[in-house]
Formats: structure tokens, sequence, C-alpha cells
């Protein structure tokens, strides 16, 4: 590092100063890409951003695909809101999927023929005002009693409100908000004459309203409201002996949050054309902060990249069982090879791993041909591939419960030893988690990719903990 | 040297302490104490640990609210009114600014930043009016960077230049107990509370610190409050001198008066064997 013979002379203090605030960057090609971003400024990255979300559909993106791309859009757009509230603010809220809620249940109501005689089938331009609107003093009025409750008070205090919402769609006034059939046949988005009806029409207005939410949100970020958020998640005691009203500014934060959740909520209600009280619990809450957390808290940027993220592996790649293996398989294969050093650990560990199945498979084959009765689930070139290096029984569910608990067993005492031990016991535990995926995980998608989140959460947590894109902080105790 | 009334050429007071108690239940933090601070003057507060001093700073602020008495504050001469149990924020606005003793920097966010948010109070900007970058919000923003600017370079290299854009944490803690002290003056005070403003300091450090707060008064018109440890710091820096023990004020004047009032010489070191003895 080069010393400016301009600058103020250079104690040891000082270089402490400038290496702590080195930007830490994401590793290899990424962080050159992540360097290039930053050189070019916010709103061009932010174009190039929204140009590819656009062209993207000209790949020839088939039905399920675009339905992916727009869940994760929604989610994105959710992310991005939610950052507002848990990024800046520093509130944790637990009941954020209710604004998304109200959004959607309040622009059915206004598109449908659940009110009046002949239903209200209001043009979005009116609607979308009057939802969010409506979002924001509901923000207000959870952010009211709310605004004296600190970290977990608070959470637990809107999770409650979060559970709520569902509740009161569930049971109240079943003939207007359909109790737990929901309200279906809501208008398609319409407007000065454009109807929105295809699922294209749907992603383009998505990567439009997120980009302009991003850039909308940037410039908040570095405004006077802004700083005041930011201030008063630091420290609120300084933040009001700094003239900024305490209370007033976590308020602002709520009804923020609570606008561009409605606004994900219109947008997703009009496009599915039904609402259902499921799809405003907490399992979509979970979805939003993971997204968050893994995008980094506290970074638009993040928020939205997180959310993509999180969306397209959970929704998109872990529903079928082939492109779920390969990305396990991928995953797996990725982690060892940027984690095991020296190479000659490495290729010990994947030798010696590649020669137990084999040998393993061999040995089961041979003593009784119903050990290896069902091949690998996975389906594929991959199945053909892994036929005779793993073991899958007769009777592959049984084995597989036994396997998973053993696995766990296994992993804890991976974590426990060190050194030579480690190395050695490395090998069956990989081993033994391809046993478990191939006999029972695969199948299962709807809780393999509740699992697959998690562990890639845990994975990011514990090498980057703030996040993709996010800096990161210091905490202060007070 | 306090003001009397109608004495020409001694300005008026600007915070006025009158009869002020403070009791969290039965312990009496503060009993009937009054102070006084006129414009352009410099007073300290000493006293040993657990005298109230810091207690007299949250109690002027609004962290907390007087249990009797009042505390008037004059914005402009002349225009004095009662503040106390009035909320923090509109305390700060009303032109009263602080550091605090364990600093309470906005941690995660730029040095300018930090000294930027400080400018809330002052400016009107709604949010519509930041995202559209309408001329008001416009003009506001460029003026709170000036200001930050200007409050920065008070501290001449120390927290100059390419310090600006480093998160506060980066700062040494010398750095930090600066930009505590820019940030309040950002607030545009009329009053400043500087609590402890040396602890943790080295000689060097203390003496600079010495010379800052006079320069303070001097140069930004602001009259100045200081609790402080360092002697050094406060025969150097104060016009008049207040000493508490237990919430009650046992000797104000100069600071050769009140360092050997027999009271506060008791309060620091205990009473003499002699006297103990002769009391029995």
């Amino acid at each position: 590092m080069s010393i400016d013979p301009q600058g103020p002379e250079v104690g040891a203090d000082e270089w402490v100063a400038r290496q702590a605030h080195r930007r830490e960057y994401l590793p290899s090609w990424l962080g050159r890409a992540q360097r290039a971003g930053e050189r070019i400024g916010w709103w061009p990255r932010l174009a190039i951003a929204g140009v590819a979300g656009l062209a993207l559909p000209l790949l020839g993106l088939g039905g399920f695909q675009l339905q992916v791309g727009i869940d994760a859009l929604v989610i994105a757009l959710l992310a991005v809101g939610l950052n507002i509230v848990v990024g800046w603010a520093g509130l944790l809220d637990l009941g954020y999927v209710a604004f998304f809620g109200f959004g959607a249940y309040g622009y059915a109501l206004l598109s449908s023929s659940q009110l009046g005689a002949n239903g209200i089938h209001l043009p979005y331009w009116l609607s979308l005002p009057i939802v969010m609107i409506g979002a924001a003093l509901l923000g207000l009025a959870v952010g009211l009693p709310s605004r004296r409750l600190l970290g977990d008070y608070l959470a637990i205090v809107t999770l409650f409100l979060g559970e709520a919402f569902v509740e009161f769609t569930n049971n109240v006034a079943p003939s207007k908000l359909g109790g737990p059939n929901g309200i279906t046949a809501i208008d398609p988005i319409r407007s000065f004459g454009v109807v929105l009806t295809t699922n294209e029409s749907y992603y383009y207005l998505l990567v439009i309203v997120v980009v302009v939410t991003m850039a909308v949100l940037r410039l908040l970020e570095y405004s006077r409201t802004g700083r005041a958020w930011r201030a008063v998640r630091e420290d609120p005691l300084a933040a009001a002996a700094m003239t900024i009203p305490v209370n007033r500014v976590k308020l602002s934060a709520f009804a923020c949050g609570a606008m561009v959740a409605a606004l994900a909520g219109t947008i997703f209600a009009a496009q599915q054309a039904s609402v259902f009280p499921t799809d405003f619990d907490t399992p979509i809450l979970i979805l939003i902060y993971a997204g968050l957390i893994l995008g980094g808290t506290g970074s638009i940027a993040g928020a939205a990249t997180g959310a993509l993220v999180v969306m397209v592996i959970y929704d998109g790649l872990l529903r079928s069982p082939a492109e779920a293996s390969l990305l396990f398989y991928g995953l797996g294969l990725l982690t060892l090879l940027v984690k095991l050093r020296p190479w000659r650990r490495l290729a010990v560990v994947l030798g010696a791993t590649v020669a137990l199945g084999y040998a393993a498979h061999a040995i089961a084959a041979a003593i009784s041909s119903s050990a290896v009765a069902s091949g690998p689930q996975s389906g594929g070139w991959l199945g053909d591939g892994l036929r005779n290096w793993i073991i899958v029984p007769a009777n592959p569910q049984t084995a597989g419960n036994v396997g998973f608990v053993v696995l766990i067993c296994l992993a804890i005492t991976l974590v426990q030893v060190k050194g030579r031990w480690r190395t050695i016991l490395l090998v069956p535990t990989i081993y033994l988690a391809a046993f478990v995926w191939e006999t029972r995980l695969v199948n299962e998608p709807a809780i393999t990719r509740q699992l697959m989140i998690g562990a890639i959460l845990i994975v990011m947590m514990i090498s980057r903990p703030q996040g993709l894109l996010g800096q990161r902080r210091v905490e202060v105790a007070t | 040297m306090s003001a009397g009334p109608g004495q020409p050429g001694l300005s008026a007071p600007v915070l006025e302490l009158d009869r002020l108690s403070l009791s969290f239940g039965g312990l009496r933090a503060l009993s009937e104490l009054d102070l006084q601070v006129s414009e352009h003057e410099v007073v300290s507060v000493i006293g040993p640990n657990g005298a109230g001093k810091t207690t007299v700073f949250n109690v002027i602020t609004g962290v907390y609210e007087p249990s009797a008495g009042d505390v008037r504050f004059a914005a402009q001469p002349g225009s004095a009114e009662s503040i106390a149990g009035r909320p923090p924020h509109v305390i700060a606005r009303l032109g009263v600014a602080r550091t605090f003793q364990t600093l309470r920097l906005f941690m995660n966010m730029s040095v300018l930043e930090n000294v930027m948010a400080a400018t809330y109070g002052g400016t009107r900007a709604m949010p519509w009016e930041s995202v559209l970058r309408l001329p008001r919000a416009r003009r506001e923003e460029r003026e709170a960077r000036a200001l930050a600017e200007d409050v920065l370079s008070f501290f001449g290299q120390r927290l100059a230049g390419y310090r600006w854009d480093q998160p506060a944490y980066s700062l040494s803690y010398a750095n930090r107990r600066r930009l505590e002290i820019a940030r309040a003056l950002a607030t545009r005070p009329k009053l400043l509370l500087l609590d402890e403003p040396a602890a943790g300091m080295n000689p060097a450090e203390t003496h600079e610190i010495t010379e800052l707060i006079g320069r303070l008064c001097d140069e930004r018109q602001v009259a100045i409050l200081v609790i402080e440890h360092d002697m050094h710091v406060v025969s150097g820096c104060s016009d008049r001198v207040v000493a508490l023990d237990h919430g009650v004020k046992i000797a104000e004047g100069s600071f050769d008066a009140v360092a050997n009032h027999p009271a506060v010489v008791e309060a620091y070191m205990g009473r003499h064997p002699e006297d103990l003895a002769g009391a029995e």
C-alpha cells in the first residue's frame, strides 16, 4: 500500500485504521466483477442488471422457468422492501409478510367480484395507490404499539401480527375474503387500455418494478431519511441527541417497507389471479429472510441478488430430482475443491471416496444381490455413472433413514476431531451423504429444498457473515 | 464570574438550572442544584465518581425528567424557556448538543455520514423530495455536506480527506472522541455539553483537547459545559468550575478557589484523620 506524501503522518493506529477499512471482495473473478462494477457507479450497474433481466426471456424460457422468474422477482421485491426495516432501521420485523398479504388481498378486493353486487373493478393506476397508502397506514398502526419495543420483543409482537393476518383472512367475513378458499377470478392488471394477461408481460413488469424500486431506495439510502434510519439502527439514544425523532423515524421505516410489500402483493395477486391465506404464511417469510441474509442485510443489491439466488435454487432447481442431484453433487464437489488443501489431501480424499464406493458396492453385491437391488434414484447420466458406486438396497427408505441418523453422528464427530483423523473420517462421511441422498432425499423435494437452503445459509454465515454483497459491520455492545 | 442581571458587558445565561432535583425511587441523584452557563463561557463540572455529573447532562438533554425544579435554555438572548421533560430530539433542535462519556458514534456509518446525520433537525426535505431530487432536497443536501466538511475541518488533518468515507469504527479512540464533537457541532448548538472529552487520551492529545475547547468557545460562539476528571484540562479551559458530590453542589468559582475548597478536597480525598478525631 502506498502512502500519500501529502497526507497526514501515518502512525500505527492510522495504518490499522486504513487496513481495517479495506473492502472485502468476493473471491476470484466474482471479486473482479465487483470491483469493475464499483468503478462504473450504481445506476449504470442497475441499468445493466435491468437490461439483462429484460433480455433473459429471449433465450427462450419455458413456462416453468418463466414462473420461477416471476416468483423470484416477487420475493426479490419483498426482500428489498424488508431491507428498509431490518437492514437500515434495524427493526426485526417478523410480521412483514402480512403487508404482502394486505397488498394482495387489497388488490383482490378492488379488482374482483367480491365486493358489492357486481364487484369493484378498479384500474391499476387507481387501485395501486389506494392499496399502497392503506399498507402504509397499516404499517403505522403496527409500528405504533411496537415503537418502544426493542429486538426480541419487537420480533415476537410482529410475528404475532403476521400470524394474526393469516387467521384473519381464514376466519373473518368468509363471504368477502373467502376464508380458506381465498379469492379467485381476480382481474389482471389493467390500466389505460393495457391489460396484462400473459406471464411474459408480468415478468417484464416485475423486472421494471424491481429496478425502479431499487433505484428509488438507493436515492433514499443516502438522503436525510436514509441516514436517519441507519443512525437509529446504530444508536437510538445518540440519534435522539442529534435531533433525530427516533420513534417517528422508526414508524416511517415501517410504513415504507409496508408500501413496497403491498406493491409486490398487488402484482402477485394479479399474476396468480387468486389469493389464499396460506400464500402469506411463515414459509414465505422465511424465504424472504433467507434471501436478505444470503445477499447481505443493509445492501439493496445484496437483498435482490440473495432473494433471486434463493428462489432460483429453491423453486427452480430443487423441484426435479435430476437438477437437484446435479446441484447436490456440484456444490459438494465445489466445496471440497475450494476448501480442501493442500492438493495432496484433496486428491487422497477424492480418490479414497471413489475407491470406497466401488469396493463397498462390489462387496455388498457379492454378499447379497438385494443389497444393491435398487439403482440410484437420480436419473439420467448421473444415475448411470453412480450405478456401480453407490449402494442402494431393496428397501431404500429404511436404509436411508438409518443412514441419515448415522450421517448426523458422523458429521458431529467430524467437526470434533482434527488433523489426520478428520481426513480419514471425511471419506465415509462424503460417501454416506451420497448414500442418504440417493436412497431418501432425492425423492423428497419438499424436505430437501428446505435442507439445502438451510445448508447454504449455514455455509454462508461461516464463510462470509456479511452476506454476498453486504458490508461487514461491527456490533457495539451498549 | 457569574453574570448578574443588568450588568453591562456580561451576557445573559444560556442555560439555567433552577433547584433541580432528580430521584430514582429513594435515591436522590441530584438535589436542589442551581447552575448557570452564560454565553461565551466554559463551565467545568467536577466531582468524584457517582457525584451525578453525567446525570446533570442527561436531565438537560431530556433523557431524564427532573423530579423537581426547572431547566431553562435561551436559544436567543432573553428568550429563556423551560426545556425540562421535553423529548431529547426537541431539546437538541433548540440548540443543546452533547457528547457521550462512553462513545456513542454511528459505528457502521462513514465519518461524513455521522456528521451529516446530525443535520436532520435542521433540514426539512421529505423522502419523496429526496428521491425526486427536488430543489429543496438538493440544496439541503449540499448545505449539510458543506456544514459537515466545515465542522470536520475544525480538527485540521485529524479528520480530513480520505477519512471522510471510512466507517467510524475504523477510527482510533482519540479520533472517535473528536468525531463525536464534530457531530455535536453539526446540530448548530448554542450550548455544547462535553462528557469527559479527554478520557483515554495521552498527554499530548489532552493538551490538544484543552486548546480545542477554548477555540470552540471563541470561534463557534458556543457556551460549553464540560465534565472532566483531568485537572490540567479543567484548569486550562474553564472560566468557572462547579464541584458536585452526591448530587449536591459543594463549591463554585474559579478553578483555584474550587480546587482548594475544603469540601472539594474532602470529597476527593476524604477527611483528614485529625479532623475525624476532632469531630468525634
